[in-house]
């Protein structure tokens, strides 16, 4: 046990030193094999893992590795905390990662960086799995720092591109105010329980005051709105599809834009503690959740759309979260990573096919051109969609559940959320793969070819999970499905009232009907057009005006302190100052000088007038 | 025939006064050293006649170093003059101004 689970962090650190350090030696394919090939492995190391870990009563296990900060009272190992959560965790992570590391060796083929990208790519996972692996928070907050500085690499890794570089630091900078949140976490919990391993803190929680508690949650919470890209930290994420689609797939909708919900889900017994708490979680998760369907209705870039469509899914994580519903959460986070790489890695193959043309208006009537991306994509848009037997249905069904047990608005704000994520992927799809030919410019007259196989195969596999992904977590075996394989993890579940069948379907019911109904008004609005002004509003374009927002409140006046610094306290404070000492000094020398006549005489008769005045005072003070 | 010591006093103070007149108006280097020797010699003189009406032989020792120095004094001086003098053909002291400020 303990060799594997150390085996699945420390293969994709192998991989990436072995290319960093025969990297040029090596082909591009080589490369590209050798990254993919490590992290295969590690998914291997966690089917191992996961397969052991079944066979155990104690479903918790510990690997310390070696002690790193010892400095008195704070003991800090680097320990791997194997359980049902890191392990689920652990093997969306690597499986998913496999799929697209193959999908980048025929994507990224022929770019300049190559090489740089699979090492940010390894690093990447490494990051990811300490992250998820870690057992205590600042192990944890490695990761955390690891995965946000491979975003930003990655993000701006066509750094000529000047857009690019500014997404990188935006994503850098957003993350940043988030990683606050972590920060003020650990120094809570350590100066209330005086320790910082999850099962540490966990067994102290209890003591934890009521408002400590609340703080901690909302610092979390704080930290979960960087990095998961929640109200109000989330216009990160889609200025991050800057960078190539197979890190826009893996990082910015799989990966590491969960790791603020496993965060919350980890410190579930802490989230316990605070009613307040969770409830503000619930609402930052619905308010997203809806707030980014609505932008993603009026997106015209293709991996703009599925980044908010992104941000508002993670929304209903978050959702889960709030009330308590950490199954759900998981359960939604992992087939939200089969249908979203599947959709990224779709959208991929589309601007491949179209010579990098991310305009949904310059596409049109792909269909009978991508004879595999569109089976596949269609899967993943009905997946996403919520319509049955895809794994959204079960997934989005789990969440909404909850949910209208809990809080009846917030299930009216998830419903509203469905139709609009079953309206806006569907445009996508029907301006995509449907409707006239808008391509042809852009392809110089030629038919768009399909993709070769390294990235074909991923999306088949990846729609196969779409399809089947909802049997994680069947509605009626929670017991013995995903649910109950992770209950022991969390501290608190929210009591599922024994719900009558009827409800049950009833809430289906809704859930298929809200499909339903987004889908046919997409199609019916955007069969015949590609362009409607009035369905697409400004206002919801330019994200409801909310990066100007921050430049008003934020931006500017931060902008203006920094003009009058330069100006007023720079050049006229500091600069003045100096500069009026050295004045000072030089206009006083100037009088000075002028006693150093130079003529002989004039020294002579200073002397003698000194000599003078030394007698008259001494005879004075004698007399 | 006693001489009072009052009237070396005054000689020494007329000699000073001579010598000290002679530094500031005058501008050779040579006329200007001669003055010098004429208020060192006048101090000497009141040395003397202190040494004599005290009866304190240190007056009359103090007497000879002044006179060491001062000689040390022309030698190094007058070397001065002689180089200055061979650069510019003349020894007034007011064209010598370059460490002026």
């Amino acid at each position: 046990m303990a060799h594997v689970s150390t085996l699945i962090v420390v293969l994709p650190l192998l991989g990436y030193l072995l290319v960093l350090v025969n990297g040029s030696r090596l082909s591009e394919r080589q490369i590209g094999l050798v990254a993919t090939g490590v992290v295969g492995l590690s998914f291997v190391a966690s089917v191992v893992a996961f397969i052991l870990l079944l066979h155990r009563s104690n479903r918790q296990v510990t690997v310390h590795l070696f002690n790193w900060i010892d400095v008195g009272t704070l003991h800090v190992p680097a320990a791997l905390f194997i359980d049902p959560l890191s392990i689920t965790m652990c093997l969306f992570v690597t499986g998913i990662s496999t799929l697209i590391h193959l999908y980048s060796i025929s994507y990224m083929h022929g770019e300049k960086d190559f090489k740089k990208f699979f090492l940010y790519l390894n690093l990447f996972v490494f990051s990811m799995l300490t992250l998820v692996l870690a057992n205590n928070l600042v192990l944890t907050f490695v990761g955390w720092e690891g995965v946000g500085v491979c975003s930003y690499w990655l993000v701006s890794y066509y750094f000529d591109r000047d857009s690019a570089s500014s997404a990188g630091k935006k994503a850098f900078i957003y993350n940043r105010v988030g990683d606050v949140g972590l920060l003020l976490a650990m120094f809570l919990l350590f100066s209330r329980t005086g320790t910082l391993t999850y099962v540490g803190v966990f067994a102290k929680a209890g003591s934890l005051s009521p408002t400590v508690a609340t703080l901690v949650v909302l610092a979390l919470l704080l930290a979960a709105t960087g990095k998961s890209a929640q109200i109000p930290l989330f216009n990160w994420l889609p200025d991050a599809m800057e960078g190539p689609t197979p890190v826009s797939a893996l990082i910015h909708a799989a990966t590491m834009v969960t790791a603020g919900v496993y965060l919350l889900v980890r410190m579930s017994p802490v989230l316990a503690l605070s009613s307040s708490g969770r409830m503000t979680i619930a609402i930052i998760g619905g308010a997203t959740a809806f707030v980014a369907a609505t932008i993603a209705t009026s997106q015209k870039d293709i991996k703009k759309v599925l980044a908010f469509s992104t941000v508002s899914q993670i929304g209903y994580m978050v959702l889960a979260v709030g009330v308590g519903a950490y199954a759900a959460a998981i359960f939604l986070m992992v087939s939200h990573a089969f249908f979203k790489a599947l959709l990224f890695l779709g959208s991929g193959s589309v601007i491949h096919a179209l010579n990098g043309e991310q305009d949904l208006r310059k596409m049109g009537a792909l269909q009978r051109f991508l004879p595999l991306t569109f089976p596949t994509f269609l899967i993943g848009w009905l997946t996403i969609s919520g319509i049955p037997p895809f794994a959204g249905f079960w997934s989005k069904g789990d969440v909404l559940t909850n949910v209208f047990e809990h809080n009846k608005i917030l299930w009216v704000v998830g419903v509203a959320t469905a139709i609009l994520t079953a309206y806006y992927m569907s445009r996508l799809f029907v301006l995509t793969f449907r409707g006239t030919e808008r391509f042809r410019q852009v392809t110089h007259g030629h038919d768009p070819h399909e993709s070769p196989w390294m990235m074909t195969l991923p999306l088949v596999l990846l729609a196969v999970l779409s399809v089947l992904g909802g049997l994680l977590d069947l509605p009626w075996i929670h017991h013995n499905s995903l649910a109950g394989f992770l209950r022991s993890t969390f501290g608190y579940v929210a009591p599922l009232h024994a719900q009558s069948t009827v409800s049950q379907y009833g809430l289906a019911a809704v859930d298929i009907a809200a499909a339903l109904i987004g889908l046919a008004a997409a199609f019916s609005i955007w069969r015949s057009r590609s362009e409607d002004e009035r369905l697409t509003p400004a206002f919801l374009e330019h994200v409801w005006y909310w990066d100007d927002f921050y430049d008003a409140t934020i931006g500017r006046p931060l902008e203006e302190l920094a003009v009058f610094s330069d100006v007023v306290v720079e050049d006229e404070v500091i600069d003045g100052g100096v500069m009026g000492i050295a004045v000072g000094i030089s206009r006083s020398a100037e009088g000075v000088r002028k006693i150093q006549s130079g003529f002989v005489r004039h020294y002579a008769l200073a002397m003698m007038l000194g000599t003078a005045v030394l007698i008259v005072f001494l005879v004075a003070r004698v007399s | 025939m006693n001489v009072p010591a009052s009237w070396y006093l005054v000689l020494a103070a007329v000699l000073f006064g001579i010598g000290a007149f002679g530094l500031l108006t005058r501008r050779s280097a040579l006329i200007m050293f001669m003055c010098i020797e004429l208020m060192l010699n006048a101090v000497n003189l009141t040395f003397v006649t202190f040494a004599r009406t005290l009866s304190d032989i240190g007056g009359q020792a103090t007497v000879f170093f002044v006179m060491v120095v001062a000689a040390a004094e022309v030698t190094v001086g007058l070397g001065i003059v002689v180089a200055v003098f061979r650069r510019r053909a003349s020894t007034s002291v007011d064209e010598l101004s370059e460490l002026r400020g």
